[in-house]
């Protein structure tokens, strides 16, 4: 395992929320790091609507949730965040008090932070594929059943089934077809949302008969001690079609689910974690909530409220960092010391 | 106003009064339907508000877009009446319109 990282503040979640922390944060030389299950930073901004356009961000009339991320990396560039993307916070460790918060976060690819104070900005919690709701479908999960493909080698002379027509479905399509013993690709139409070469590229091999496309949806599994031996196809016309299968990779996409958050100690409402609405602290001293994953009295999940909480929680950060000192408030457009820190001056 | 009955997955029927121009979404979440998720709050981004439509009210509903297409492939159990009710605009001919929500959204 690598070494713990040391710095003040770990931001759980790099959507607009977190992102904006790290400005807020930096111009009070509190220094961050963030980490965040998706592999590229904005949260549901990049993940579910990066095309949408947002009509609230204040001063842009319209903006791209993509626009919106991209203006943030920019706008938090002086601060030198350090990312840490593809990583799940597995555990909460409260190691300080109340007077010297201390905290141990480790994340599930086994790098562990120390830090003064933790930011949760995790929205709607992380995001973890979407499961077929295939009956028995668990008892395979891991040993036969994969949502994502670590090493190619497991699917290595098997009967691989993948399901879906998004590019994962069909990059890992092209990629195993060649190791597999037999792939066959599920798909519930004939059309396809992934990039047209792959498609192109994947009907090739079905026409040179290096593999299979069989339009329908996955409907029942057959096998023993978490071994799939087959699964069941039923197509648009209701026939059933068993296949063989020891790998099965359904791609159904990313939802929303709170994780590991449940587990920290903090207090929680419906799945939301309560805060005081004065410095978004949580029931832990110096763990803070702010985006939609929070809750207080008139809360409003909108970006813009996100904006707003980080910055009040870093006000309430400067004291757990930097105890005893004074903090002046300044302006940006005033401020040659905030200036120098954003590196204008 | 336009009435609107939701059928869940166990059977049971709620009839609500929604908004012409709202969405068969909208009207869902504010009048605290079940089985409708709609993670992505009507953004036709998430696939979680996935319905069946009455059979004698899919030509009124009409087809689902090529990107309303796309996300249903994320949907469970999807069959030639399924839509995203996100995408359903609630308008006077859709009075008495039946949905019917699938046992799982994700």
């Amino acid at each position: 395992m690598s070494e713990s990282i040391k710095t003040d503040v770990v931001i759980v979640g790099a959507g607009p929320a977190g992102l904006f922390a790290v400005f807020e944060l930096g111009l009070l030389d509190i220094k961050a790091h963030l980490i965040d299950i998706l592999p590229k930073p904005g949260g549901q901004c990049a993940e579910l609507y990066p095309e949408k356009p947002i009509y609230d961000i204040p001063g842009f009339a319209k903006l791209s949730g993509q626009e919106l991320v991209d203006a943030l990396l920019r706008q938090i560039e002086p601060f030198h965040p350090t990312f840490h993307y593809g990583e799940m916070v597995e555990s909460l460790e409260v190691l300080g008090s109340a007077d010297a918060p201390l905290f141990r976060i480790r994340a599930d690819g086994g790098q562990s932070f120390e830090c003064k104070a933790v930011i949760v900005a995790a929205g709607g919690g992380s995001f973890q594929p979407k499961k077929p709701p295939v009956p028995g479908i668990e008892a395979y999960e891991g040993k036969s059943v994969f949502y994502a493909v670590r090493k190619i080698e497991d699917f290595r002379g098997k009967h691989v089934v993948i399901v879906g027509g998004g590019d994962s479905a069909l990059d890992w399509t092209l990629n195993l077809q060649p190791v597999a013993k037999h792939l066959t690709l599920v798909h519930r139409r004939d059309e396809f949302r992934g990039a047209p070469h792959s498609v192109k590229a994947m009907r090739e091999l079905v026409t040179a008969g290096r593999m299979e496309l069989r339009l329908g949806q996955i409907s029942s599994l057959k096998g023993e001690a978490g071994e799939l031996a087959s699964v069941t196809v039923k197509d648009a016309s209701g026939g059933s079609h068993e296949i063989p299968c020891q790998r099965l990779i359904p791609f159904f996409g990313l939802t929303m689910k709170l994780g590991p958050v449940a587990e920290w100690g903090l207090n929680l409402h419906e799945n939301l974690v309560p805060v005081d609405a004065g410095t978004f602290e949580t029931n832990v001293p110096s763990i803070f909530a702010i985006g939609d994953i929070n809750h207080y009295p008139g809360k409003l999940k909108l970006i813009l409220c996100g904006f707003h909480e980080g910055a009040l929680a870093a006000q309430k950060i400067y004291h757990y960092v930097y105890p005893g000192k004074r903090l002046t408030f300044q302006y940006t457009t005033s401020s040659s010391s905030l200036q120098k820190k954003l590196g204008v001056n | 106003m336009v009435k609107i009955t939701y059928i869940d997955s166990s059977g049971e029927a709620r009839t609500i009064e929604a908004q012409e121009g709202s969405t068969v979404m909208e009207a869902a979440i504010r009048n605290g339907i079940p089985e409708i998720a709609a993670e992505c709050g009507g953004g036709c981004a998430c696939a979680t508000c996935h319905v069946y439509v009455g059979e004698k009210w899919v030509a009124l509903t009409g087809k689902a877009s090529d990107q309303e297409e796309d996300m249903l492939d994320f949907a469970y159990k999807v069959q030639p009446n399924s839509r995203l009710c996100c995408q359903i605009k609630v308008t006077p001919e859709l009075d008495g319109l039946t949905v019917t929500t699938p046992d799982r959204q994700g």
